[in-house]
């Protein structure tokens, strides 16, 4: 009997469903960021992603009753909802750049790039037996996806909002990740990690506000003298 | 408490911050003594190999001594190099800035290595190693030009994407941890290692492949290194000298670190495989890519590429003296590439150009440094009886022990032409006569460049010849942390 193939899988918990629609919105703000012709609503899309991630932890924190994940989330909910996108608009407002056309492919080509990166990061992550006592599993393959159309963000867009976005988005994702494989890290370690992102959102501040004082353009594409 | 830690934990940040507000005197002065200092406290560590502190967050062991070693004589000598290392004439008041920020960077830039070692767990490991990058990033743009602005963007972006799958690998293991020892362990490596046998063997090998590839890219392994030869020759040449031979280092003891736990749970054969693949591609890149340089500082780069493949490729011999000759190459890499980049910024000091088609007669032109940097070049070509000969002809050793006979050919003929590449030009430019109607005037730029040469010249030869008694063992202990039958 073909019908027979139909087998009927355990519904997830409702803490597992509002965890994993969770990370499913991490990954689609991502997807947002890769297409967005704005870089300003590329910020956005970043705070908004961030939120979600304060968000899934504080919900972990609550619901798992670990309580030193409610610290990380107010550390995140500050630096990377409010500081790091505040820095990040500061410098756009500054160059006075509205946009900066930096899609090296069209937005479908693009989007479909992502498409297959996702499905790749969903079904090979997620078919490792991953046991999490603090969220369910397919969490952990959604991180990935995220993880890697973040490296499409900053391959396929050449200014450097987007560049550094993107990395600031790869940190999110692994976030994801940690939340669900790593929930217990010591908060010494946690702290150090957002101490040690706070120095490169500052360094890449510095080096963007160079770029844009030496070429009057957010564009990389300039950036083509060394080779070889 | 261990003070000798805890002052290799304080010492260079101090200085840094001394470097940033005092006078300029002072500050060369301060980076020099906390340079001696460092290298004198690691190797007052060599004997016992053991030390630990602050609730065993910061520790060392006969492997991270080895590397705390490397990092902590180049320290020393780039600081004594970057005394003679002065920017061309300008307002002094800019010239006294941009020293103040240099000191300061290098020695902030030189803690953040100190510290890698240090670190017992391997989570601050991955901060200290970011913090390496975001430092050295700024000290890359630091000469404010097109090139360096472009070779900095490219490298702190690169890096930082490349550290991001390594903090991914940071996290995996900590779930693979988690299985035997529970939730919120600090991931200490003696932690990490004592139960490394219980551990999943999936998650593992995924968070070893992980490590390779995201540290790997700071290593320089290829296809992951576009940013190196940028950076190191568009950065100043104090600063190019540390990436070479202590940053990339500090990054391939982050690799030996996933390698000890992987080769615990899951054998030897997989992490085997998987560094050689990469030491290979490596060698194999710049082996072929050394011959078609232009830029002085651009070959020296590629050797870099080319030596960490070759501890990649060491490091997949299971035989424990390939290890020994890989940690030896380590020290070896770090005297060598630290002395011929001192040389190469002499002789672009000198001739005002890095481009190796419009320098020649550099010897006759630098009655020391030339020949120094000569000899550095052949010690970085494995010649005898300088260091690198000794560690390849370890490495070599290995590989026909395991035996692996088909890769040590492949490493023996790429190592051959890689030499062909970098003794062509280092020679041409040195001892050909120069041919120009402005000859260059004889005489150095500064007897510090010197002092800064011969540090690292005899530190090749005394390990090229007789390595201390108390390093060889240290060398063989640390091989026998790493090491495990197939």
């Amino acid at each position: 009997m073909h019908g027979a193939t139909l087998v009927a899988t355990a519904v997830p918990s409702p803490y597992a469903a509002t965890a994993d629609a969770l990370a499913v919105l991490v990954l689609l703000s991502e997807f947002g960021m890769l297409r967005a012709p704005l870089s300003r609503s590329q910020v956005r899309l970043y705070s908004f992603q961030s939120l979600v991630v304060t968000g899934l932890a504080a919900f972990v924190a609550a619901d798992r009753h670990i309580p030193g994940l409610y610290a990380i989330a107010g550390i995140s909910l500050v630096l990377k909802v409010v500081v790091i996108p505040a820095i990040v608009l500061r410098l756009l407002r500054d160059a006075r750049v509205e946009l900066v056309p930096s899609h090296r492919l069209g937005v479908a080509s693009m989007v479909l790039l992502a498409l297959v990166a996702a499905a790749f990061g969903i079904f090979v992550i997620g078919s490792m037996s991953v046991r999490s006592r603090s969220l369910p599993a397919p969490a952990l393959g959604l991180a990935a996806a995220a993880i890697l159309v973040s490296f499409l963000l900053v391959i396929l867009r050449s200014d450097v909002v987007s560049q550094a976005i993107g990395f600031f988005s790869l940190e999110n994702g692994v976030s994801v990740a940690s939340l669900v494989v790593a929930a217990g890290l010591p908060l010494i370690v946690e702290v150090a990690f957002f101490f040690d992102l706070l120095v490169a959102v500052v360094v890449f501040g510095v080096l963007m506000r160079v770029h844009h004082e030496r070429t009057r353009t957010l564009s990389t594409t300039v950036l083509d003298r060394l080779r070889g | 408490m261990a003070w000798d830690l805890m002052t290799l934990l304080v010492a260079p940040f101090v200085a840094s911050v001394t470097c940033w507000w005092a006078p300029v005197v002072v500050g060369r002065a301060v980076s020099v003594a906390a340079g001696l200092l460092a290298f004198v406290l690691a190797v007052l560590l060599i004997p016992s190999g053991q030390a630990a502190a602050l609730g065993g967050w910061v520790r060392v062991d006969p492997l991270s001594v080895v590397f705390l070693v490397a990092v902590a004589f180049l320290y020393l000598a780039t600081m004594v190099f970057a005394v003679g290392y002065v920017r061309p004439a300008g307002d002094p008041d800019v010239a006294a800035r941009y020293n103040r920020r240099l000191f300061a960077g290098l020695n902030l830039f030189c803690w953040a290595m100190v510290v890698a070692p240090l670190m017992s767990s391997l989570a601050l490991l991955w901060v200290a190693i970011e913090v390496t990058t975001v430092i050295s990033a700024l000290l890359v743009a630091i000469d404010d030009t097109a090139r360096a602005t472009e070779a900095a963007w490219k490298y702190v972006l690169i890096a930082s994407m490349g550290l991001g799958i390594a903090l991914f690998a940071t996290i995996v293991v900590y779930y693979a941890g988690s299985t035997v020892l529970g939730n919120g362990y600090e991931l200490f490596v003696p932690q990490l290692l004592a139960h490394a046998r219980a551990f999943p063997p999936q998650m593992v090998r995924l968070a070893f492949v992980l490590a390779v590839l995201g540290f790997g890219t700071k290593v320089g392994f290829v296809p992951v290194h576009t940013w190196l030869p940028d950076a190191h020759s568009e950065a100043p040449t104090p600063v190019s000298a540390l990436l070479s031979g202590a940053l990339l280092a500090v990054s391939f003891y982050a690799v030996l670190r996933y390698f000890q736990v992987a080769v615990r749970t899951v054998g030897g054969t997989f992490p085997r495989d998987v560094l050689l693949a990469f030491g290979i591609a490596s060698l194999a890149l710049a082996a072929f890519t050394l011959s078609a340089q232009r830029d002085l500082k651009r070959l020296l780069a590629y050797s870099s590429v080319e030596h960490m493949g070759i501890l990649a490729i060491g490091m997949s011999f299971a035989a424990p003296i390939a290890v020994v000759g890989v940690l030896l190459q380590v020290l070896a890499h770090a005297a060598a590439k630290g002395t011929a980049f001192f040389g190469a910024g002499s002789v672009v000091r000198k001739f005002g150009t890095k481009d190796m088609a419009r320098i020649r007669g550099g010897i006759g032109a630098l009655p020391w440094s030339g020949p120094l940097f000569v000899l550095a070049v052949l010690a970085l070509s494995a010649m005898p009886p300088f260091g690198i000969f000794r560690s390849e002809f370890l490495i070599v050793e290995g590989g026909l022990s395991d035996p692996h006979d088909a890769v040590v050919a492949i490493l023996v003929v790429l190592v051959l032409l890689a030499f062909a590449g970098l003794s062509w030009f280092s020679t041409r430019i040195m001892m050909s006569p120069s041919t120009g109607p402005a000859a260059v005037a004889r005489g150095e730029p500064s007897a510090w460049i010197v002092g800064a040469m011969l540090i690292g010249v005899v530190a090749l030869v005394v390990l090229g010849v007789h390595p201390p008694g108390q390093l060889s063992d240290l060398l063989t202990r640390a091989a026998a942390e790493l090491g495990v039958p197939r």
